[in-house]
C-alpha cells in the first residue's frame, strides 16, 4: 500500500500548481467548517449558559397541564405540598442533581403609590435559587446586598418596569395579587435591586421571597408552580431527565395517575430553535464542504486520467493489474484530500486560537448584553471534517480511477 | 502459473500463431488486420516482424503481448493459449512472462531511472526490496545507465531513454521481450546501438526478443524475420538460410 501512496504523491506533485490550488480550495473549506463550528458552538454555549444559568436552570418540574397555560401563570395547577415533599426527597437522593429550587410564579399589580402596572413574579428561596441559576446575581443592578439576592420583605424588580416607574433600590412599593380563589391581597415591599432583562421565558420577571409569595397569595399550605433543577453534568442532562420522568411516575393523584412532568431547558426556551438553526447551518456548511471536495477532486482526477492515458496504457501493457491502477488513482485522491484536510485543520485550529486571543464580542438580545465568545472546537468535530474530506475524496476518485483501470492498453497506447 | 512456466521451458517455440486472423470493425466496414497467419518463433530468437505501415506487424505484436485477441485461430505464447484469458489474467501473464519496449519509451516521468527500472518488480511482481536492488543495479549496469540512475526521464536523450526501457523490460527476467518500432524515434547511429544492446541482452540473458520495424538498417540484425504485407505473412527468412515464401 505504501508504494502505491508514494507513487500517488509523486504523481500529485507532477502538476504542482493545480494540486496546490485544489488543495487550498479544500483546505479553505475545512477552515470554514472548523471556524464556523468553533464560533457557533461557543455562541451556543454562551447563550445557552446565560439562559440556563440566569433564568431557566437546566430542567424544570411542573404539575401536568401547567406548561399548557404557563403564560397565564395559573395558580390552580400547582404542585401540592405532599407531592412537593416527595419530589424534594427524590431530588435530594438523585446523585446527578446538583441543586433544586422551588418557585411560586404569579402575576401581580405593582404600585409605586403614583402609578400601577402588571408584573410577573417568582417567589423563591434566595439561597436555593442562587444555586440553580448562579448568574442571576450578575443581572442585578444596584443590589442592596452583596452576599445574597434579597431578604424577606424585599423584591427584585425587572429593569424595564423599574425604569418605566422610576423605581430604584430602597424604594417602597405595593404588590397586590389575586389568589387562586380570586380574593385579593396586598403587601408592601422594599426594592432590593433591579434585574436586567434577558430574552426568553422569565427574562423579565421580578423576584421575592417564597414565604412572602405564599403570604401574598394567602396560601395556608405551600404549593409550588415549578421546581428548577440544576444538574451536575450538563452533557448528561437527557439521562437525568429520562431518569426523573421515570421516578416522577411514583408521585400520583387520587386516581393513581402521575401528576408531575419534567422539561429540559430546550423544551422551555424558544432559543432552542436558534440552536437548532445553528446546527442546521453547520450541516449546511458541511454539505458545501462536501460539494467543494467532490467537484475539486473529481475535476483533478478526471484531468489526471485524461492527461495520462498513454502512461496508463504502458503500465497496463507491462502487466500492472487493473485493480492496482485503480488503487493508484484512488490513492492520489486520498492523498490530496488527506494533505488538504490536515492543512485546513491546522489553519482552522490556529485561527480559532487567534480569535481566542483577540476576543470576539457578540451582542445578544438587548444591545447591552455582550458576550465574549471563547471559540473552540471539539477534536471529534475536527476529525469529522477531515473524515468527510477523506471520504468524499475517495468517492470522487472512484469514477476516474475505474475509468483508468478499464482502459484497453492497445487503445491507450495509441492515444495522442 | 508457475506450473505453466515449467511446462513452457520444454516448449521449443515460444510463440505459435495457428491460422490467426484479426478483423477490426471500423464504422460499418470490416478491416482485416491479419489474415490466416501461421508462424512460430523459436525460444531465444532475435526476431523481427517487418513490413510497411498497415501490414499487420503491430497487430501481431499486440497479440504476442496478450494485448489483443485473435478473431480467428489460436495464439499460443509460452505454452498458453491467450484466447480465453480475461483482462486480469492477461495482465498477470504479461507481468510474469513478458517485457515491453515502446516506440515512445513510455517511461514514467515522475520516477527516476532507477525507479523506472524497479517499477515492474515493485508494482507488478511485488518483489521485496532486498531482491529488487541487485536486479535493478545489474540491469542498469548491463545497459550502461548505472551512472544515470538518479536522473529523471526528462533529463535523458532518446537513446538513453530506450536503454532504460530495455532495462525495465528485462528486469523481471521475462521469457519474451516485445518491442514495437523501438528505433523509430532514434537517429540512425543510436538505433544501431539500441538494437546491438537488445541483441547483447538476448545473448546475456537468453531472452527471446521480438520487435517490429520497417527500418531496413535494423532488419538485417534479426536472426528470424517475418515479412508481413496487407495482413498476410508473405515471407520468413532466417540468417544462414535463403529466404523463402511461406
Amino acid at each position: 500500500m505504501f508504494k502505491v501512496i508514494r507513487l500517488a504523491m509523486k504523481n500529485l506533485l507532477r502538476y504542482k500548481r493545480r494540486t496546490l490550488l485544489t488543495g487550498l480550495l479544500i483546505a479553505v473549506g475545512v477552515v470554514a467548517v472548523i471556524v464556523f463550528v468553533g464560533l457557533s458552538s461557543s455562541f451556543k454555549q454562551a447563550i445557552v449558559g446565560q439562559i440556563t444559568d440566569s433564568v431557566i436552570s437546566h430542567l424544570q418540574i411542573h404539575r401536568k397541564g401547567y406548561m399548557a397555560s404557563i403564560d397565564n401563570l395559573p395558580l390552580d395547577r400547582m404542585i401540592p405540598a405532599n407531592a412537593f415533599e416527595k419530589l424534594s426527597g427524590i431530588l435530594t437522593r438523585t446523585d446527578k442533581v446538583a441543586a433544586f429550587s422551588p418557585r411560586i410564579k404569579f402575576g401581580a399589580m405593582l404600585s409605586n403609590y403614583a402609578q400601577t402596572t402588571n408584573v410577573r413574579l417568582n417567589g423563591v428561596e434566595p439561597s436555593k435559587e442562587q444555586a440553580v441559576v448562579p448568574l442571576l446575581k450578575n443581572r442585578i443592578k444596584n443590589a442592596a446586598h452583596e452576599d445574597l439576592l434579597f431578604r424577606k420583605g424585599e423584591v427584585l424588580l425587572p429593569e424595564v418596569l423599574a425604569k418605566g416607574m422610576a423605581l430604584k433600590t430602597g424604594d417602597t412599593i405595593v404588590l397586590v395579587a389575586n389568589n387562586k380563589d380570586g380574593s385579593v391581597n396586598g403587601m408592601t415591599f422594599r426594592v432590593a435591586g433591579v434585574v436586567e432583562s434577558l430574552m426568553g421565558p422569565g427574562g423579565r420577571d421580578g423576584y421575592l421571597h417564597i414565604d412572602d409569595a405564599a403570604a401574598l397569595l394567602r396560601m395556608d399550605i405551600l404549593e409550588i408552580s415549578e421546581v428548577a433543577v440544576r444538574t451536575k453534568d450538563f452533557d448528561h442532562l437527557t439521562d437525568l431527565s429520562m431518569h426523573l420522568q421515570r421516578v416522577l411516575e411514583s408521585i400520583v393523584n387520587k386516581q393513581n395517575q402521575p401528576i408531575l412532568e419534567a422539561h429540559t431547558w430546550d423544551q422551555l426556551s424558544p432559543f432552542y430553535n436558534v440552536v437548532r438553526m445553528i446546527d442546521v447551518m453547520t450541516v449546511g456548511i458541511k454539505v458545501i464542504l462536501i460539494a467543494v471536495v467532490l467537484i475539486s477532486v473529481l475535476n483533478v482526477m478526471m484531468m489526471s486520467v485524461y492527461e495520462r492515458v498513454r502512461e496508463v496504457g504502458a503500465m497496463a501493457a507491462m502487466g500492472t493489474r487493473p485493480g492496482r491502477i485503480m488503487a493508484l488513482f484512488v490513492a492520489e485522491g486520498f492523498c490530496l484530500g488527506l494533505v488538504s484536510a490536515l492543512t485546513g485543520a491546522a489553519i482552522g485550529i490556529g485561527l480559532l486560537e487567534m480569535l481566542n486571543l483577540i476576543g470576539v464580542d457578540v451582542a445578544f438580545g438587548r444591545a447591552n448584553q455582550v458576550f465574549t465568545l471563547a471559540p473552540s472546537v471539539e477534536p471529534v468535530e475536527v476529525l469529522s471534517a477531515c473524515l468527510i474530506v477523506l471520504g468524499v475524496s475517495i468517492l470522487a476518485s472512484l469514477q476516474p480511477a475505474a475509468k483508468a483501470a478499464r482502459l484497453e492498453p492497445v487503445e491507450a497506447l495509441r492515444h495522442i | 502459473m508457475k506450473k505453466q512456466n515449467k511446462e513452457f521451458q520444454n516448449v521449443m517455440d515460444i510463440v505459435i500463431f495457428q491460422n490467426v486472423s484479426k478483423v477490426y470493425r471500423m464504422g460499418e466496414v470490416d478491416v482485416a488486420a491479419l489474415s490466416h497467419v501461421s508462424l512460430q518463433i523459436p525460444q531465444g530468437a532475435f526476431t523481427a516482424l517487418v513490413g510497411p505501415s498497415g501490414s499487420g506487424k503491430t497487430t501481431a505484436l499486440n497479440m504476442i503481448g496478450c494485448l489483443d485477441r485473435p478473431s480467428e485461430g489460436e495464439v499460443i505464447i509460452a505454452g498458453q493459449d491467450i484466447g480465453p484469458m480475461d483482462r486480469r489474467a492477461s495482465a498477470i501473464f504479461r507481468g510474469e512472462h513478458l517485457g515491453f519496449v515502446f516506440q515512445d519509451f513510455n517511461l514514467l516521468p515522475v520516477l527516476t531511472v532507477y525507479e523506472n527500472v524497479e517499477y515492474p518488480l515493485l508494482m507488478i511482481r511485488d518483489i521485496p526490496k532486498g531482491q529488487r536492488r541487485p536486479a535493478v543495479e545489474k540491469l542498469l549496469d548491463a545497459v550502461g545507465m548505472a551512472d544515470q540512475a538518479k536522473k529523471y526521464p526528462a533529463q535523458l536523450s532518446g537513446g538513453q531513454k530506450q536503454r532504460v526501457a530495455i532495462a525495465r523490460a528485462l528486469v523481471s527476467s521475462p521469457a519474451l521481450v516485445l518491442a514495437d518500432e523501438p528505433t523509430a524515434n532514434l537517429d540512425g547511429a543510436t538505433a544501431q546501438k539500441v538494437v546491438a544492446l537488445m541483441k547483447h541482452m538476448r545473448d546475456t540473458f537468453g531472452t527471446t526478443f521480438v520487435f517490429s520495424t520497417h527500418d531496413p538498417r535494423i532488419m538485417d540484425q534479426a536472426e528470424v524475420t517475418f515479412h508481413l504485407e496487407d495482413g498476410r505473412l508473405i515471407d520468413k527468412s532466417t540468417i544462414g538460410k535463403e529466404a523463402g515464401h511461406v
